[in-house]
Protein backbone atom coordinates (compact mmCIF):
# COMPACT_ATOMS: atom_id res chain seq x y z
CA UNK A 1 0.00 0.00 0.00
CA UNK A 2 1.01 3.58 -0.54
CA UNK A 3 3.57 5.10 1.79
CA UNK A 4 1.58 8.28 2.45
CA UNK A 5 -1.59 6.34 3.23
CA UNK A 6 0.23 4.04 5.60
CA UNK A 7 1.83 6.94 7.47
CA UNK A 8 -1.54 8.63 7.93
CA UNK A 9 -3.06 5.36 9.09
CA UNK A 10 -0.39 5.07 11.76
CA UNK A 11 -1.27 8.51 13.06
CA UNK A 12 -5.00 7.78 12.89
CA UNK A 13 -4.61 4.48 14.70
CA UNK A 14 -2.74 6.18 17.48
CA UNK A 15 -5.49 8.77 17.96
CA UNK A 16 -8.23 6.13 17.85
CA UNK A 17 -6.50 4.03 20.44
CA UNK A 18 -6.29 7.00 22.79
CA UNK A 19 -9.96 7.81 22.16
CA UNK A 20 -11.01 4.23 22.90
CA UNK A 21 -9.35 4.37 26.26
CA UNK A 22 -11.45 7.36 27.33
CA UNK A 23 -14.84 6.60 28.83
CA UNK A 24 -16.19 10.06 29.44
CA UNK A 25 -15.86 12.38 26.42
CA UNK A 26 -15.60 15.44 28.69
CA UNK A 27 -12.67 13.81 30.37
CA UNK A 28 -11.11 13.26 26.96
CA UNK A 29 -11.21 16.97 26.26
CA UNK A 30 -9.68 18.07 29.55
CA UNK A 31 -7.10 15.35 29.64
CA UNK A 32 -6.05 16.02 26.08
CA UNK A 33 -5.77 19.74 26.75
CA UNK A 34 -3.42 19.07 29.66
CA UNK A 35 -1.27 16.87 27.44
CA UNK A 36 -1.19 19.58 24.80
CA UNK A 37 0.06 22.16 27.29
CA UNK A 38 2.76 19.78 28.45
CA UNK A 39 3.89 19.18 24.88
CA UNK A 40 4.00 22.93 24.26
CA UNK A 41 6.32 23.28 27.23
CA UNK A 42 8.45 20.48 25.92
CA UNK A 43 8.79 21.91 22.45
CA UNK A 44 9.76 25.29 23.88
CA UNK A 45 12.43 23.64 26.00
CA UNK A 46 13.56 21.87 22.85
CA UNK A 47 14.00 25.18 21.03
CA UNK A 48 16.08 26.50 23.95
CA UNK A 49 18.24 23.35 24.03
CA UNK A 50 19.01 23.52 20.34
CA UNK A 51 19.85 27.22 20.65
CA UNK A 52 22.28 26.44 23.48
CA UNK A 53 24.02 23.79 21.40
CA UNK A 54 24.20 26.12 18.44
CA UNK A 55 25.81 28.84 20.54
CA UNK A 56 28.32 26.38 21.89
CA UNK A 57 29.31 25.31 18.38
CA UNK A 58 29.55 28.97 17.40
CA UNK A 59 31.96 29.60 20.26
CA UNK A 60 34.11 26.67 19.23
CA UNK A 61 34.16 27.83 15.64
CA UNK A 62 35.49 31.20 16.81
CA UNK A 63 38.15 29.56 18.95
CA UNK A 64 39.27 27.24 16.18
CA UNK A 65 39.38 30.14 13.74
CA UNK A 66 41.68 32.01 16.10
CA UNK A 67 43.83 28.96 16.40
CA UNK A 68 44.01 28.63 12.62
CA UNK A 69 44.96 32.31 12.24
CA UNK A 70 47.63 31.91 14.85
CA UNK A 71 49.16 28.85 13.16
CA UNK A 72 49.20 30.81 9.94
CA UNK A 73 51.14 33.62 11.62
CA UNK A 74 53.51 31.13 13.17
CA UNK A 75 54.20 29.58 9.78
CA UNK A 76 54.96 33.02 8.39
CA UNK A 77 57.26 33.85 11.28
CA UNK A 78 59.03 30.53 10.99
CA UNK A 79 59.65 31.02 7.29
CA UNK A 80 60.91 34.54 7.89
CA UNK A 81 63.68 33.12 10.03
CA UNK A 82 64.37 30.30 7.60
CA UNK A 83 62.75 27.49 9.60
CA UNK A 84 60.85 25.70 6.89
CA UNK A 85 60.47 22.61 9.07
CA UNK A 86 58.57 24.58 11.69
CA UNK A 87 56.52 26.35 9.07
CA UNK A 88 55.54 23.00 7.58
CA UNK A 89 54.60 21.70 11.02
CA UNK A 90 52.41 24.74 11.71
CA UNK A 91 50.67 24.47 8.33
CA UNK A 92 50.06 20.76 8.84
CA UNK A 93 48.39 21.51 12.13
CA UNK A 94 46.47 24.33 10.55
CA UNK A 95 45.10 21.86 7.99
CA UNK A 96 43.89 19.70 10.88
CA UNK A 97 42.19 22.67 12.53
CA UNK A 98 40.62 23.63 9.21
CA UNK A 99 39.10 20.19 8.74
CA UNK A 100 37.56 20.46 12.22
CA UNK A 101 36.28 23.89 11.32
CA UNK A 102 34.64 22.58 8.16
CA UNK A 103 32.83 19.87 10.10
CA UNK A 104 31.71 22.32 12.78
CA UNK A 105 30.35 24.67 10.15
CA UNK A 106 28.26 21.85 8.70
CA UNK A 107 26.94 21.06 12.15
CA UNK A 108 26.21 24.68 12.85
CA UNK A 109 24.05 24.90 9.75
CA UNK A 110 22.25 21.70 10.68
CA UNK A 111 21.52 22.99 14.20
CA UNK A 112 20.26 26.26 12.79
CA UNK A 113 17.88 24.26 10.60
CA UNK A 114 16.61 22.25 13.58
CA UNK A 115 16.07 25.43 15.55
CA UNK A 116 13.98 26.93 12.77
CA UNK A 117 11.94 23.74 12.36
CA UNK A 118 11.24 23.45 16.08
CA UNK A 119 10.30 27.12 16.32
CA UNK A 120 7.83 26.62 13.47
CA UNK A 121 6.47 23.45 15.10
CA UNK A 122 6.01 25.30 18.37
CA UNK A 123 4.05 28.10 16.68
CA UNK A 124 1.82 25.66 14.76
CA UNK A 125 1.07 23.68 17.89
CA UNK A 126 0.31 26.85 19.85
CA UNK A 127 -2.29 27.88 17.25
CA UNK A 128 -3.93 24.45 17.36
CA UNK A 129 -3.93 24.30 21.14
CA UNK A 130 -5.65 27.71 21.26
CA UNK A 131 -8.24 26.51 18.76
CA UNK A 132 -8.75 23.30 20.73
CA UNK A 133 -9.34 25.21 23.96
CA UNK A 134 -12.10 27.28 22.35
CA UNK A 135 -13.65 24.24 20.71
CA UNK A 136 -13.49 22.28 23.96
CA UNK A 137 -15.62 24.84 25.77
CA UNK A 138 -18.13 24.99 22.92
CA UNK A 139 -18.43 21.22 22.80
CA UNK A 140 -18.84 20.98 26.55
CA UNK A 141 -21.72 23.46 26.42
CA UNK A 142 -23.50 21.57 23.67
CA UNK A 143 -22.68 18.11 24.93
CA UNK A 144 -25.53 15.51 25.25
CA UNK A 145 -26.34 15.93 21.58
CA UNK A 146 -25.16 12.96 19.56
CA UNK A 147 -23.20 15.33 17.39
CA UNK A 148 -20.92 16.28 20.26
CA UNK A 149 -19.21 12.91 20.17
CA UNK A 150 -18.38 13.31 16.49
CA UNK A 151 -16.98 16.79 17.09
CA UNK A 152 -14.88 15.57 19.96
CA UNK A 153 -13.46 12.79 17.84
CA UNK A 154 -12.64 15.20 15.05
CA UNK A 155 -11.00 17.80 17.25
CA UNK A 156 -9.10 15.14 19.12
CA UNK A 157 -7.87 13.43 15.96
CA UNK A 158 -6.81 16.76 14.47
CA UNK A 159 -4.79 17.87 17.46
CA UNK A 160 -3.41 14.40 18.03
CA UNK A 161 -1.90 14.44 14.55
CA UNK A 162 -0.24 17.79 15.20
CA UNK A 163 1.07 16.50 18.51
CA UNK A 164 2.52 13.41 16.85
CA UNK A 165 4.24 15.59 14.28
CA UNK A 166 5.67 17.92 16.93
CA UNK A 167 6.77 14.95 19.02
CA UNK A 168 8.72 13.57 16.07
CA UNK A 169 10.36 16.96 15.49
CA UNK A 170 11.42 17.09 19.14
CA UNK A 171 12.92 13.60 18.90
CA UNK A 172 14.88 14.48 15.79
CA UNK A 173 16.21 17.67 17.37
CA UNK A 174 17.15 15.78 20.54
CA UNK A 175 19.05 13.17 18.54
CA UNK A 176 20.97 15.85 16.72
CA UNK A 177 21.83 17.86 19.81
CA UNK A 178 22.95 14.68 21.62
CA UNK A 179 25.43 13.89 18.86
CA UNK A 180 26.52 17.48 18.89
CA UNK A 181 27.02 17.56 22.65
CA UNK A 182 29.27 14.51 22.57
CA UNK A 183 31.36 16.06 19.82
CA UNK A 184 31.48 19.48 21.46
CA UNK A 185 32.67 17.91 24.72
CA UNK A 186 35.45 16.11 22.87
CA UNK A 187 36.58 19.37 21.29
CA UNK A 188 36.41 21.18 24.62
CA UNK A 189 38.60 18.51 26.19
CA UNK A 190 41.12 18.81 23.41
CA UNK A 191 41.16 22.57 23.80
CA UNK A 192 41.67 22.22 27.54
CA UNK A 193 44.49 19.72 27.08
CA UNK A 194 46.33 22.08 24.74
CA UNK A 195 46.43 19.42 22.05
CA UNK A 196 43.97 21.34 19.95
CA UNK A 197 46.48 22.49 17.38
CA UNK A 198 47.30 19.10 16.07
CA UNK A 199 44.01 17.39 16.30
CA UNK A 200 43.17 15.84 12.97
CA UNK A 201 39.55 14.91 13.45
CA UNK A 202 38.58 12.36 16.06
CA UNK A 203 38.63 8.62 15.78
CA UNK A 204 39.28 7.47 12.26
CA UNK A 205 40.87 4.39 10.82
CA UNK A 206 44.55 4.24 9.91
CA UNK A 207 44.01 4.38 6.18
CA UNK A 208 41.84 7.45 6.47
CA UNK A 209 44.45 9.05 8.72
CA UNK A 210 47.13 8.32 6.13
CA UNK A 211 44.96 9.72 3.33
CA UNK A 212 44.27 12.81 5.39
CA UNK A 213 47.98 13.27 5.95
CA UNK A 214 48.69 12.95 2.26
CA UNK A 215 45.88 15.31 1.39
CA UNK A 216 46.95 17.85 3.97
CA UNK A 217 50.56 17.37 2.86
CA UNK A 218 50.04 18.58 -0.68
CA UNK A 219 48.00 21.54 0.53
CA UNK A 220 50.72 22.38 3.03
CA UNK A 221 53.42 22.33 0.33
CA UNK A 222 51.36 24.65 -1.84
CA UNK A 223 50.77 27.04 1.00
CA UNK A 224 54.41 26.93 1.95
CA UNK A 225 55.30 28.04 -1.57
CA UNK A 226 52.71 30.78 -1.38
CA UNK A 227 54.16 32.14 1.87
CA UNK A 228 57.67 31.98 0.46
CA UNK A 229 56.50 33.93 -2.54
CA UNK A 230 55.02 36.57 -0.24
CA UNK A 231 58.23 36.80 1.70
CA UNK A 232 60.27 36.98 -1.51
CA UNK A 233 62.16 33.77 -0.80
CA UNK A 234 61.51 32.18 -4.19
CA UNK A 235 61.46 28.40 -4.30
CA UNK A 236 64.90 27.52 -3.08
CA UNK A 237 64.14 26.55 0.47
CA UNK A 238 66.30 23.46 0.81
CA UNK A 239 69.52 25.48 1.18
CA UNK A 240 67.97 27.50 3.95
CA UNK A 241 67.60 24.39 6.11
CA UNK A 242 71.29 24.56 7.01
CA UNK A 243 71.17 28.23 7.79
CA UNK A 244 68.14 27.56 9.92
CA UNK A 245 70.31 26.44 12.82
CA UNK A 246 71.70 29.95 13.13
CA UNK A 247 68.20 31.34 13.39
CA UNK A 248 67.17 28.92 16.10
CA UNK A 249 67.45 31.56 18.75
CA UNK A 250 64.81 33.64 17.06
CA UNK A 251 62.47 30.71 16.83
CA UNK A 252 63.07 29.46 20.35
CA UNK A 253 59.85 28.46 21.99
CA UNK A 254 58.37 26.93 18.90
CA UNK A 255 61.05 24.28 18.79
CA UNK A 256 60.27 20.74 19.82
CA UNK A 257 59.16 17.94 17.60
CA UNK A 258 58.75 17.51 13.89
CA UNK A 259 62.25 18.22 12.70
CA UNK A 260 62.38 14.71 11.35
CA UNK A 261 60.16 15.42 8.39
CA UNK A 262 57.20 13.44 9.72
CA UNK A 263 55.41 16.22 11.55
CA UNK A 264 51.89 14.91 11.22
CA UNK A 265 52.77 11.62 12.85
CA UNK A 266 53.76 13.11 16.14
CA UNK A 267 51.33 12.30 18.91
CA UNK A 268 49.43 15.14 20.57
CA UNK A 269 51.51 14.86 23.71
CA UNK A 270 54.67 15.57 21.72
CA UNK A 271 53.44 18.82 20.33
CA UNK A 272 54.33 22.20 21.76
CA UNK A 273 51.59 23.92 23.70
CA UNK A 274 49.65 26.38 21.65
CA UNK A 275 50.89 29.84 22.26
CA UNK A 276 54.04 29.20 24.26
CA UNK A 277 56.53 31.94 23.73
CA UNK A 278 55.58 33.01 20.21
CA UNK B 1 -8.21 17.22 0.68
CA UNK B 2 -5.70 18.02 3.44
CA UNK B 3 -2.15 16.70 3.23
CA UNK B 4 0.40 16.96 6.01
CA UNK B 5 4.12 17.12 5.39
CA UNK B 6 5.76 16.07 8.64
CA UNK B 7 7.79 18.91 10.13
CA UNK B 8 6.13 21.48 7.86
CA UNK B 9 2.42 21.44 8.54
CA UNK B 10 -0.82 20.92 6.63
CA UNK B 11 -1.71 21.96 3.09
CA UNK B 12 -5.08 22.01 1.37
CA UNK B 13 -5.15 20.48 -2.09
CA UNK B 14 -7.82 20.17 -4.69
CA UNK B 15 -9.23 16.63 -4.75
CA UNK B 16 -8.29 16.39 -8.41
CA UNK B 17 -4.62 16.34 -7.38
CA UNK B 18 -5.02 12.84 -5.99
CA UNK B 19 -4.20 10.92 -9.16
CA UNK B 20 -0.98 12.87 -9.75
CA UNK B 21 0.05 12.33 -6.12
CA UNK B 22 -0.73 8.64 -6.37
CA UNK B 23 1.61 8.33 -9.35
CA UNK B 24 4.44 9.97 -7.42
CA UNK B 25 3.59 7.91 -4.37
CA UNK B 26 3.82 4.73 -6.45
CA UNK B 27 7.39 5.71 -7.39
CA UNK B 28 8.15 6.14 -3.72
CA UNK B 29 6.67 2.76 -2.91
CA UNK B 30 8.63 1.11 -5.74
CA UNK B 31 11.88 2.60 -4.41
CA UNK B 32 11.11 1.15 -0.97
CA UNK B 33 10.51 -2.28 -2.50
CA UNK B 34 13.78 -2.11 -4.45
CA UNK B 35 15.54 -0.92 -1.31
CA UNK B 36 16.76 1.99 -3.43
CA UNK B 37 17.76 4.80 -1.08
CA UNK B 38 18.72 7.43 -3.71
CA UNK B 39 15.56 6.59 -5.65
CA UNK B 40 13.55 6.95 -2.47
CA UNK B 41 15.01 10.37 -1.71
CA UNK B 42 14.37 11.56 -5.22
CA UNK B 43 10.78 10.28 -5.30
CA UNK B 44 10.05 11.79 -1.88
CA UNK B 45 11.52 15.11 -2.93
CA UNK B 46 9.40 15.15 -6.10
CA UNK B 47 6.27 14.25 -4.18
CA UNK B 48 6.84 16.96 -1.58
CA UNK B 49 7.65 19.56 -4.23
CA UNK B 50 4.41 18.74 -6.03
CA UNK B 51 2.34 19.00 -2.84
CA UNK B 52 3.96 22.33 -1.95
CA UNK B 53 3.45 23.77 -5.40
CA UNK B 54 -0.24 22.97 -5.72
CA UNK B 55 -1.26 23.18 -2.06
CA UNK B 56 -2.05 26.18 0.08
CA UNK B 57 -1.35 26.26 3.84
CA UNK B 58 -4.26 25.27 6.07
CA UNK B 59 -5.29 28.04 8.49
CA UNK B 60 -3.30 27.81 11.72
CA UNK B 61 -6.20 27.07 14.06
CA UNK B 62 -7.78 24.31 11.99
CA UNK B 63 -8.30 21.03 13.84
CA UNK B 64 -8.98 18.83 10.86
CA UNK B 65 -7.10 15.58 10.48
CA UNK B 66 -5.13 15.08 7.26
CA UNK B 67 -6.15 12.58 4.65
CA UNK B 68 -2.56 11.90 3.71
CA UNK B 69 0.64 12.30 5.70
CA UNK B 70 4.03 12.54 4.04
CA UNK B 71 7.45 11.97 5.59
CA UNK B 72 9.61 15.05 6.00
CA UNK B 73 12.09 16.22 3.40
CA UNK B 74 15.36 14.33 3.71
CA UNK B 75 13.86 11.39 5.62
CA UNK B 76 15.68 8.12 5.05
CA UNK B 77 14.02 4.81 4.22
CA UNK B 78 14.92 3.40 7.60
CA UNK B 79 13.31 6.38 9.32
CA UNK B 80 10.12 5.85 7.33
CA UNK B 81 10.16 2.12 8.05
CA UNK B 82 10.45 2.85 11.74
CA UNK B 83 7.55 5.26 11.47
CA UNK B 84 5.42 2.62 9.76
CA UNK B 85 6.38 -0.05 12.26
CA UNK B 86 4.64 1.95 14.98
CA UNK B 87 6.34 0.84 18.19
CA UNK B 88 5.16 3.98 19.89
CA UNK B 89 7.49 6.06 17.72
CA UNK B 90 4.77 8.62 17.15
CA UNK B 91 4.63 10.46 20.45
CA UNK B 92 1.86 12.59 21.88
Amino acid sequence: MSVMKRVSMMFRAKANKALDRMEDPRETLDYSYQTQLELLQKVRRGVADVATSRKRVELQINQLQQSSDKLDRQARDALAVGREDLARDALTRKAGVQSQLNELNVQYTSLQGEEEKLTGASQRLQAKVDAFRTKKETIKATYTAAEAQTRINEAFTGISEEMGDVGLAIQRAEDKTEQMKARASAIDELMASGALDDMVGGPRDDIQAELDRMGAGSGVEAELERLKGELGQGSAPREIEGAGAAADGAAAGTTASATDGRPAQASPADQPQAGDGT
Amino acid sequence: MIVRILGEGQLRLDDSAASELNKLDAKLEAAVERNDEPGFRLALSELLAQVRSIGSPVEAGALEPSELILPEEGATMSEVRKLLAGDGLIPG
